[in-house]
């Protein structure tokens, strides 16, 4: 017999109170998880932004347009390798529920994909897409939901650019790995251009960001004051940034209930904590005269302390472990019905260690009082105790 | 003449409630050869469960020398007593204190995962010691699945699977009808005749008492002249 049989012996001892433990724990660590992979998703466009990308949008306000003659300027910064734009162009497909919305931009055909490796697009369609007009690429994530095929019209009910617009889809792109948004939809900023010219020539020539790439990441500050420089004296002033600080900048809005988020996971820990540690402190004492017997026969303080951490670690661990593993069918479920809300909601390796870390610290921590207070016990007083 | 087995030499236990001083035993000097088996007797509070916990190593005196086997148990520290206890000292309990989650055979090997024994070693010992008290079919049973006095038994055997130089028993039995404790009795004979174990014994019954070789009275505190 080892002892680690005595403390799953002792685990069984009281089967209801230990699974119902195992369940509070298990219900915790799984809240845990997928709250952290809620601000996981939320972040994951921060998270896959290049750090040699910069966006320059107007100053005040990103729905501000900036003129596409900065494009010429921009490109002649010292540093700057290649410049292209898009555009915002929502629209309205079958209808306004959230079910029915993905991204849509308007983007300079010719080099903006080019910008963005992680959208790996088959070459012969990307040519496709350039040569025509009216072509769009999607990502598979929309694709496979909406059952599309290459060659099929899209229809799209414009809003901020009115018409009935319609889009043959020339290509599907796929993300280099699974921080890659697969929900969005690329068409070509000169259609819309071409078109704005004739039903709103006010509105043509401009675009939405200028998308820079850098030749080194190091540089980004100093280009972007310089790019700023540019247009400093204009009527559209511009503001430059890493496109993760540009990411970043959507993501703050949220930044409330983001860290609201993260803190109710915590606090979920800590509650499951005092939990645990009601738990084995009515088993620690309910044992205390059998630790005392354990003393008699020569078990020192230190068995002691193992007995009961040990048992306080093995409902934590097993609680941790199923909880961890509820996480997973949960984001996948979450990932299926939300694709375009959350288009990219997997369990990190960061939260599973994180959770496992916790588990581990909860069963150290809720043992501690009743360990330390079984061990220092006097073996006298200990016999003395009602069984 | 050979050295006793316990010498105790002007012992004295005070325990301290609140701010009050309440001296248990005063001034104990005894020596206890080795194969002795001695009854401690006298009424409730006399102060013999007390002398027997610190033969035991349980508990500590406030001066006095207590040398067990030729140690001076007195002066161990904690982790040291617990060493000494595990190789030297057999105790059985009035209630026989086993772990209602283990088996007779698990609660008997219980000492044993102190020591470096292999498995097959611990086995073997385990199954001897159920032997000796008459146990080795009830190996597998829980303690709640035996009677009062197969319960003590498997305590004996738990006391005597290390070999230890004493056992101390106390009121073993005290919580058993007239059968099962003349069988413990029995029992413990046989341990101090055939296997030559020292065995102090606290017991307030005359006739448990009267199994032993020697029985000392204490009355409050005092060792008593025979």
């Amino acid at each position: 017999m080892r002892v680690l049989k005595l403390v799953l012996k002792n685990l069984l001892r009281h089967k209801l109170r230990s699974f119902l433990t195992i369940i509070g724990l298990s219900c915790a660590v799984f809240a845990f998880g997928f709250l952290r992979t809620v601000v996981s998703a939320w972040n994951s466009g921060v998270a896959s932004s290049s750090s040699s990308r910069l966006i320059t949008r107007h100053a005040v306000s990103f729905i501000y347009p900036l003129p596409l003659s900065y494009r010429d300027q921009i490109e002649k910064v010292p540093g700057v390798t290649k410049v292209s734009y898009a555009y915002w162009f929502q629209g309205v497909y079958k209808d306004q529920s959230f079910d029915n919305f993905f991204p849509r931009y308007a983007v300079d055909a010719e080099e903006f994909l080019s910008m963005y490796p992680e959208f790996i697009i088959p070459g012969d369609q990307l040519e496709t897409f350039k040569k025509e007009r009216n072509a769009c690429i999607v990502g598979k994530k929309i694709m496979d939901k909406y059952g599309w095929k290459l060659g099929e019209i899209i229809p799209i009910e414009g809003d901020i650019y009115p018409g009935h617009w319609q889009f043959v889809i020339r290509g599907v792109y796929t993300g280099k790995d699974r921080t890659v948004d697969e929900t969005q939809m690329f068409l070509q900023w000169s259609y819309l251009d071409e078109s704005l010219k004739q039903t709103s020539p006010y509105r043509s020539g401009q675009v939405g960001w200028y998308a820079i790439q850098i030749a080194s990441a190091n540089d980004a500050a100093s280009i972007s004051e310089n790019v700023d420089a540019l247009f400093a004296n204009s009527s559209a002033k511009t503001k430059t940034e890493t496109e993760k600080a540009f990411q970043q900048s959507f993501v703050s809005l949220s930044s409330a209930i983001l860290t609201s988020l993260e803190v109710i996971s915590y606090v979920i820990i800590g509650i499951i904590l005092l939990v645990l540690a009601n738990t084995i402190i009515m088993s620690a004492r309910e044992r205390i005269r059998e630790y005392a017997v354990l003393k008699t026969l020569g078990f020192n303080s230190w068995h002691i302390i193992g007995l009961v951490a040990g048992e306080s670690l093995v409902i934590a661990m097993f609680g941790g472990c199923i909880g961890i593993a509820l996480t997973f069918p949960m984001a996948a479920a979450v990932a299926d019905g939300f694709p375009t809300m959350f288009p990219v909601f997997s369990v990190e390796p960061l939260t599973i260690a994180l959770a496992l870390a916790l588990s581990f610290l909860v069963g150290l921590l809720a043992a501690v009082f009743p360990a330390v207070r079984s061990a220092r016990i006097k073996i006298v007083d200990g016999l003395r105790q009602i069984g | 003449m050979a050295e006793p087995i316990v010498q105790i030499r002007n012992l004295t236990k005070i325990y301290k409630r609140d701010s009050m001083e309440i001296p248990v035993l005063q001034n104990i000097t005894l020596d206890i050869p080795e194969s002795e088996f001695l009854a401690l007797m006298g009424p409730s509070g006399s102060g013999k469960t007390t002398l027997l916990n610190l033969i035991a190593g349980i508990d500590r005196p406030n001066s006095g020398s207590l040398i067990i086997a030729g140690t001076d148990i007195s002066t161990l520290g904690e982790s040291a007593l617990a060493k000494w206890r595990s190789h030297n000292v057999g105790f059985v309990f009035q209630f026989y204190n086993l772990l209602p989650v283990l088996t007779a055979f698990e609660n008997v090997e219980l000492p044993l995962l102190l020591t470096n024994l292999s498995k097959k070693e611990k086995r073997e010992h385990v199954e001897a010691a159920l032997n000796v008290v008459g146990l080795g079919d009830r190996m597998k049973h829980y303690p709640k699945q035996l009677s009062g006095g197969q319960e003590q038994r498997v305590a004996i055997a738990r006391a005597i699977v290390t070999d230890p130089t004493i056992i101390v028993a106390d009121e073993p039995t005290g919580d058993l009808d007239k059968k099962s404790a003349d069988e413990i009795l029995i029992l413990m004979e046989r341990l101090n005749t055939e296997f030559k174990k020292t065995i102090v014994m606290v017991t307030h019954d005359p006739h448990a008492a009267g199994k032993a070789h020697k029985v000392r009275h204490l009355e409050k505190g005092d060792l008593m002249e025979n």
